[in-house]
């Protein structure tokens, strides 16, 4: 594990290319907040206290359809239901000696892409790197947010087209070094892929929400991938 | 139709989305001994990411052509290691260079 210096050093580095992603992303996001009928402070809030680019897009239309409170619980639980599988899937990686309040904290910032570094670093998780990574994200999460709804498109299309395309090369970035690592993983990314783009184009499945789907796809193919090839070994200590 | 208040809607959403958060990440403080879930939990990020990466990159932006191909190169990329960032920023310069040629 890292020494909290060097963790937070970490997180700040990890972390920018995160916030230049959220940034843009959360700019568009901001549009959305605006046709829902939200002010840019309750955007800023909003996204300050979510952390979640589907869950809110989900939420923010549940708003402008005036849906039921229940509705809109139901709506956040599916569109944001992978968080519970990565905020298992971390809770491994925490130092059984840690102190409970950092898992409280870190808790508020498992989105896909923190959750992302969080996961890929070595050894147990200092909950210091994770810090350091939120200090630069949730500002620019919750600004971006606050600037779409203020200003609509500011940028140019071109340059919001080029800036959407960083958080999947991130997200690259994160799966492609593991598949290199084990065999096993990178037949696992191929069939993922594959599946979620015959998801995308089946006349009635994909008509089935994209949150939705992508929760289907993760536990069947995971689920099935844990019977036919289980990891005996500590995953995260011999992965290294 | 009665008019909800936003105030309400944004609490919901935080709540269930902290919750949602915080249940998995401080009930389960043991490590896992069983080795199925061990297993599932190690495979579940690898396979959630690549649900998400493929194909919504091809959707994110104006040219899925575009798309496309900064998604091969940042594939190409972090296979020969580049780090988060560069990879990142490459994909991002990709889409812009390709959408500035007139043919696409």
């Amino acid at each position: 594990m890292w020494s909290n210096r060097q963790a937070f050093r970490n997180g700040n580095r990890d972390g920018i290319p995160i916030a230049l992603g959220y940034f843009a992303v959360a700019f568009t996001l901001g549009i959305a907040a605006k046709n829902a009928g939200f002010t840019p402070i309750q955007a800023f809030i909003c996204s300050a206290t979510n952390l979640a680019s589907a869950g809110q897009y989900a939420g923010f239309t549940m708003v402008r359809e005036n849906a039921s409170y229940f509705m809109m619980a139901v709506m956040i639980l599916v569109a944001n239901a992978r968080y519970m599988l990565m905020s298992s899937a971390l809770s491994q990686k925490f130092d059984p000696k840690t102190p409970l309040i950092h898992r409280f904290l870190v808790a508020y910032s498992v989105t896909d892409e923190i959750f992302g570094i969080c996961i890929s670093v070595p050894g147990k998780l200092n909950p210091i790197y994770a810090y350091g990574a939120m200090l630069l994200t949730i500002p620019a999460w919750s600004l971006g947010t606050y600037f779409g709804v203020i200003m609509g498109n500011v940028l140019p299309p071109n340059v919001v087209s080029a800036l959407s395309v960083g958080l999947y090369g991130m997200f690259i970035a994160i799966i492609v070094p593991a598949a290199k690592r084990d065999k096993v993983i990178m037949l696992l990314v191929f069939i993922s892929m594959a599946a979620s783009g015959l998801c995308e184009i089946l006349p009635l499945i994909s008509t089935v929400p994209s949150g939705l789907r992508i929760m289907i796809l993760t536990v069947v193919i995971s689920a099935i991938a844990a019977i036919i090839k289980p990891v005996t070994d500590d995953p995260y200590a011999a992965k290294e | 139709m009665q008019s909800r208040s936003i105030i309400i809607y944004m609490i919901i959403m935080a709540a269930v989305t902290y919750l949602i958060r915080v249940l998995p990440l401080t009930l389960i403080r043991k490590e896992i001994k069983n080795t199925f879930i061990r297993s599932f939990l190690y495979y579940v990020p690898y396979v959630t990411l690549a649900v998400m990466t493929f194909p919504a990159i091809i959707n994110a932006t104006e040219s899925p052509i575009a798309a496309f191909i900064s998604f091969i190169v940042a594939m190409m990329l972090a296979w020969m290691g580049a780090s988060l960032f560069k990879v990142a920023v490459v994909a991002c310069v990709v889409v812009f260079v390709i959408e500035l040629l007139p043919f696409i």
